[in-house]
């Protein structure tokens, strides 16, 4: 504990401590009771949007950075494509053209329309799941292709030399390798996902920065729920930063 | 421009009726299609200037249509600049502690929009189970959480009326509730002519939907009022009302 409480660390927390105190007794905070359920409703999408795009994200961009990596040229050039198309447009615009492009080129087509996939395909989450999910795999695919190639070659060779399968090799030696070098990065850019997700409040997901919108729009309050919302998301971002300094601290380091 | 102090005289002169100076009514100088705008050359257009024509010839008065800028419109009646306002100025408690209003002459439905292959009614019955999508902070969202948040599935909030449009088309809102005018020119267009139609209009609730437009006039200005009433009232009976209306609008904007 004292070697937690260093001097700048108290006048940090000190200071932290007058700004919480002014916040609460200067601002509104009277509308934050009729806004719970529907905060934590959002707060509850958010993260689910989170962790489903980043784990369908990272299935998507492991085989895309190996394609990319030692493909053949036939799987190689399709996972570049998709990647740099990923990473060459915003987000916001692959959204748009999912919900409202092929969202709305549903409906004319009676089959679908009929189906008892309708009353999900309807919905909204689905478009914004698959976008996130897109963007994650775009950008981690190009990730991973890096740290696949970055896994020393006397590694992989040892292990041809010892008669192992591929696929064994590409399990026990290549990915745990191509991941513990990328985790660092993937770390940082689960928060930046993580602050992709506002975007989904466009095609009316109600996460929790829609929440706040609502707040604003219903009762002409501004500074006092985005204020929140910065606490929320600097909340779900230390939760975010601190489980994977867990986990590199987990996976010892046997290359070296 | 006011110099040039357009003028439309909308009167026949009935018998020896002899008039004493014609009643100025004020109009907003800024144009407000379809209710009133200059065309090309200047002259005043628009279904409200009409609506002029006929409440005056109806109640036997000779009237001349001023434009006057909308934030100096009260002041300029008050002042006697003019006699009468007839901007599509609604009628509000704050207006009535400085002016009159005549009856109302118009308050445009807010009604329900639903596809043709659907049937439904604008009440709570009708909607029951169904998705409803508003835009919000609007008096048609408050109306959809007063009267149907317990019979609808789900009420969906929009940014804006244009993007409900959309799901409307797209299927992913069963109906939308808004403004009759707003959604005029959706259903003009080509998406909208082909799948929605008007249900009905919502039943009036002034706490909500608001009292209608009225003629602006000078407190205790009676006899002009009792005029204007009774040109609005005989209008209405006599089939001029639904004849003005007939260019503009795909139904009566007259209001329940």
């Amino acid at each position: 504990m004292r070697a937690f409480w260093k001097p700048h660390r108290i006048v940090m927390a000190l200071i932290a401590l007058v700004i919480v105190v002014w916040s609460v007794l200067n601002l509104r905070w009277d509308w934050v009771p009729n806004y719970l359920g529907l905060a934590a409703q959002g707060i509850w999408r958010t993260i689910w949007l989170l962790a489903a795009s980043i784990v369908l994200g990272m299935a998507l961009a492991i085989p895309l950075g190996l394609a990319q990596a030692v493909g053949p040229r036939i799987l190689a050039w399709p996972a570049r494509t998709f990647c740099t198309v990923i990473r060459g447009t915003p987000l916001l615009l692959q959204l748009w053209l999912l919900y409202y492009g092929l969202g709305s080129l549903f409906p004319t087509i009676p089959w679908i329309r009929q189906s008892e996939f309708w009353p999900i395909l309807r919905q909204a989450w689905p478009y914004g799941l698959l976008a996130l999910t897109l963007s994650f795999a775009g950008y981690e695919g190009e990730v991973m292709r890096g740290a696949f190639k970055g896994v020393p070659k006397g590694q992989l060779e040892a292990a041809r030399a010892m008669g192992m399968p591929r696929l064994t090799i590409l399990r026990r030696i290549w990915l745990p390798q191509a991941l513990h070098r990328a985790l660092p990065t993937l770390g940082g850019e689960t928060v930046l996902q993580l602050k992709a997700t506002p975007l989904v409040a466009t095609i009316t997901v109600v996460d929790i920065y829609a929440v706040a919108s609502r707040v604003r729009q219903d009762t002409f309050i501004t500074y006092e729920p985005l204020l929140l919302l910065a606490v929320v998301y600097m909340a779900i971002t230390g939760i975010i930063v601190l489980g994977f300094r867990w986990f590199e601290g987990r996976i010892p380091s046997r290359v070296a | 421009m006011k110099k040039l102090a357009l003028t439309l005289t909308a009167v026949l002169m009935m018998g020896g009726a002899a008039m004493a100076a014609p009643v100025k009514v004020g109009i907003a100088a800024e144009p407000y299609p379809p209710f009133a705008s200059p065309d090309a050359s200047g002259k005043w257009v628009g279904w409200e200037v009409d609506m002029i024509g006929a409440v005056c010839k109806a109640a036997e008065m000779e009237c001349e249509i001023v434009p006057v800028a909308w934030d100096g419109i009260i002041p300029a009646l008050t002042a006697g600049q003019i006699d009468a306002i007839m901007a599509s100025m609604s009628i509000t408690e704050e207006r009535m502690k400085t002016i009159d209003f005549s009856n109302k002459y118009y308050n445009t439905p807010t009604v329900i929009v639903g596809p043709k292959a659907d049937a439904m009614t604008a009440d709570a019955e009708g909607l029951k189970g169904k998705i409803l999508g508003v835009q919000v902070s609007t008096i048609h969202e408050a109306y959809a959480q007063k009267h149907f948040k317990d019979a609808v599935a789900e009420i969906k909030v929009y940014q804006t009326q244009d993007e409900a449009n959309q799901d409307l088309v797209a299927g992913r809102i069963d109906a939308t509730q808004a403004d009759s005018i707003a959604l005029d020119d959706f259903l003009k267009s080509e998406a909208g002519a082909a799948c929605c139609e008007v249900k009905g209009a919502v039943a009036d609730d002034p706490d909500v939907l608001g009292l209608g437009v009225g003629v602006g006039l000078r407190k205790g200005d009676e006899e002009l009022k009792a005029k204007f009433n009774a040109g609005i009232a005989k209008v209405l009976e006599d089939g001029t009302y639904e004849e003005i209306s007939k260019p503009y609008f795909s139904s009566s904007i007259y209001g329940g």
